[in-house]
């Protein structure tokens, strides 16, 4: 754990301590950790699994299981693409595509300059303004390939305001 | 435990009430083909879907390994639609398994295999993808083959239930699935202990010991001075590898064997244990004198050296600084048996049966070698040397019973061949402490407290004044309870043994596998009571020695006056201690 600096090793005890009474608090913990650390790094897993006696193989098991949890930081916008069914009939790949394109990374992955994350999402639930899309939480509905290039100009100069 | 009224194939048996249908009717005398399925859910229950049978009234099919009896079940094994089923479960595994059978060391003993055979799955029924294999090959003890794997999770639920935290884990999803440490890392660079539990309970070849039976030949071959010892728990199991009865002691047998495989001398362990016993009695005596660091803990687990090197760094002030017996050994037949029949050290090759994984490791250890020298040149599992006997033509159990060499060293007493089980390394130390310190024998020569399997034993023994407080673990599940006494500076104890192995070395990662399916002629719950069969060969062994007190092994006394000095001297820290680092549980990349 040598590579975690003292207010991640607090952040990430504070975290861990809030579910000290469950029984199972695993899931629980990771979310959080995903949500305000940013990602669930092997060294952060090591101090999960101090804390809660989980083993660390188990924590990986089910960081890596979930797509949700990722290892490695994300980028400052966190672009979500629904490939679900409904999504994906109204043209979804075609606009990850071009998300790809533009950014130069595939799925998964995160941009070099730390700016952007294109996920492949599996249905969030918004088949009425199929295909959506999220980045940070905001929802983009019927979103269309024309689209795609004034989205991601507008998080490069001006974090998505419009 | 009430009891119910079950039908199976038409045929009334009364069984438990809250037994799984395939423990239910393996009681009456079923064996339903099963794979993942191990001792008392020792798995990820009901995963591999080979055990299908038919019940009655429930929808579909059933997992009989996971499905609870109750009252009036009718079951139906030799149902059509469950054989298929089964048969298909059994193709689907094959079909993304390796199929690398006539290589595979672990063939004889797979139980993919028997379950193909007796299913009758076809191997090319269901062509297609492979998931991505991770060979690991790197640490000495063990070689993880995910091509082998069949995520029955049984290695997980083993390490679990002997360690506390497992090492392996199931890791990504769906069809890319694997099992192994975090990041799917080598074992080398991860919090494994190398004990080799997880092998022993593996149906497949997806976790094996690394073979060294090559380096034998190749010593052979290069007319080295080939010699052997044995540990003492390999006599209590080898017999298990030519379809003797577990608990068979087979100690001349394998004497035999080994003079037919060519060695130059074969010795006992047992020899070396008498040693560790000199050395670590005299050093806890010191430890108590002097004020020293207590309770001290032993050191011949090297499954349990790993585990105090990679959690418990602050405590190695507390290991015994003896070297495990086989390593003493290794070093007195190089550096003095060696001088005193005229061979080089150099041109000698020490070859150690184990029934560990993790000594194969040991012996790498560089503070395991004198002057550049490793005490130890080779290690062979149990297994291992079934193999070598058996790829030999030998007829083992057509074999003359023999004596270990014994001209000047490889005498050794009763205290000796208890080492193999857990509680036998606090036994003979005791005897040989109380010895020391009140100048006469102990009345009782057995100290039954120490015995059994409980997970923590513990007794407290007056010697001539002092009282000893020792305490006894095995797994290291158990032995962090004592770990984590010592480092909140709770413990009471003067002198703990710590095995890595639940059960001691008579259960090592090395040790022949103890499968139901190929064990037919032994007790149903022959996986419940092996260990104490073959605890109970050691225990009988060490009544027969005439001479049950390593202090009283007349080749001991003649060591140290000829060579060593006396107990913890200059030369006896030279040949017979060791030393230990700290390590990350997670090796930086």
């Amino acid at each position: 754990m040598a590579h975690l600096n003292e207010a991640a090793v607090k952040q990430i005890t504070e975290i861990c301590d809030r579910y000290a009474d469950e029984n199972t608090p695993l899931m629980m913990i990771l979310s959080d950790i995903q949500k305000e650390y940013g990602y669930i790094p092997l060294e952060v897993q090591e101090l999960v699994s101090e804390k809660t006696g989980i083993s660390v193989a188990e924590i990986y098991g089910v960081v890596t299981f979930y797509s949700f949890f990722s290892l490695k930081p994300k980028g400052k916008y966190v672009i979500g693409c629904c490939l679900g069914t409904a999504c994906y009939v109204k043209g979804a790949q075609q606009v990850i595509d071009k998300f790809s394109e533009l950014l130069g990374i595939a799925p998964g992955e995160t941009s070099e300059d730390g700016l952007f994350t294109l996920d492949a999402l599996r249905c969030i639930g918004a088949c009425g303004i199929a295909p959506a899309v999220t980045i940070n939480g905001k929802v983009y509905p019927k979103l269309s390939v024309n689209q795609v290039p004034e989205i991601v100009k507008s998080y490069r100069e001006n974090g998505g305001a419009n | 435990m009430a009891l119910i009224n079950i039908e199976i194939e038409g045929i009334p048996y009364q069984v438990e009430e809250g037994q799984t249908v395939l423990e239910a009717a393996k009681k009456c005398g079923y064996d339903i083909p099963s794979l993942c399925a191990y001792n008392h859910g020792e798995c990820s229950r009901g995963s591999c879907r080979v055990c299908l049978v038919k019940v009655e009234g429930a929808r579909g099919l059933v997992a009989s390994c996971v499905y609870p009896v109750n009252e009036g079940m009718k079951i139906f094994i030799h149902d059509p639609d469950a054989v298929a089923a089964r048969r298909a479960s059994v193709e689907l595994l094959l079909s993304n398994h390796s199929m690398k059978c006539q290589q595979c060391d672990k063939n004889e003993y797979c139980e993919l295999l028997y379950a193909a055979r007796v299913t009758g799955a076809r191997e090319d029924m269901f062509l297609g993808s492979h998931t991505e294999t991770t060979i690991d090959e790197i640490t000495p003890s063990i070689i993880r083959d995910t091509s082998k794997c069949i995520l029955c999770g049984r290695c997980i639920e083993r390490c679990k239930s002997a360690h506390g935290k497992s090492v392996l884990g199931f890791e990504k999803r769906g069809f890319n699935t694997i099992v192994g440490p975090a990041e799917n890392r080598s074992l080398a660079d991860s919090p494994c202990i190398l004990c080799g539990q997880c092998v022993s309970v593996c149906p497949t070849g997806a976790l094996m010991e690394k073979s060294e039976i090559g380096r034998v030949d190749a010593a052979m071959k290069a007319g080295k001075y080939v010699v052997v010892q044995t540990a003492p728990a390999v006599r209590a199991a080898l017999g298990e590898e030519f379809g003797m009865p577990i608990g068979t002691p087979v100690t001349g047998k394998m004497v035999a064997a080994l003079r037919r495989l060519g060695f130059k001398k074969v010795f006992d362990t047992n020899y070396g244990a008498d040693l560790t016993i000199m050395e670590e009695a005299n050093e806890l005596l010191a430890r108590i004198k002097t004020g020293g660091v207590l309770p001290m803990i032993t050191s011949c687990s090297p499954g349990w050296v790993n585990y105090c090197e990679i959690n418990y760094g602050d405590l190695l002030p507390h290991l015994s600084s003896c070297k495990s017996p086989h390593e003493m050994f290794g070093a007195i037949l190089k550096h003095y048996y060696a001088e005193k029949n005229g061979i080089k050290p150099e041109d000698m090759f020490v070859v150690s049966v184990m029934p560990c994984t993790a000594k194969k490791y040991e012996k790498e250890r560089e503070a395991n070698s004198v002057n550049g020298l490793p005490d130890v040149d080779a290690v062979l599992t149990t297994r291992e040397l079934g193999r070598l006997i058996k790829r030999s033509g030998i007829n083992f159990t057509k074999l003359p019973d023999e004596e270990f060499d014994n001209d000047i060293v490889g005498d050794y007493t009763g205290a000796g061949v208890i080492f193999g089980v857990t509680g036998g390394v606090m036994e003979a130390a005791l005897r040989t402490a109380y010895f020391a310190l009140t100048g006469k024998e102990h009345e009782m020569i057995k100290f039954e407290q120490v015995r059994g399997f409980e997970g923590i034993k513990e007794a407290a023994l007056d010697m001539g004044g002092t009282v000893v407080k020792v305490a006894v673990a095995h797994g290291m599940k158990n032995a962090k309870v004592l770990l984590d006494q010592i480092r909140e500076g709770k413990s009471e104890y003067h002198f703990i043994e710590i095995m890595g192995c639940p059960g001691g070395c008579i259960a090592g990662g090395g040790q022949p596998y103890v499968k139901p399916q190929f064990l037919k002629n032994e007790d149903i719950d022959i996986l419940d009571t092996y260990k104490e069969k073959r605890a109970s060969a050691l225990y009988s062994e060490d009544e027969r020695q005439t001479i049950r007190q390593s202090h009283n092994n007349p080749q001991m006394t003649a060591l140290y006056k000829d060579f060593l000095g006396e107990p913890n001297s200059h030369m006896a820290h030279e040949l017979l201690h060791t030393t230990y680092k700290a390590r990350k549980p997670f090796a930086d990349k």
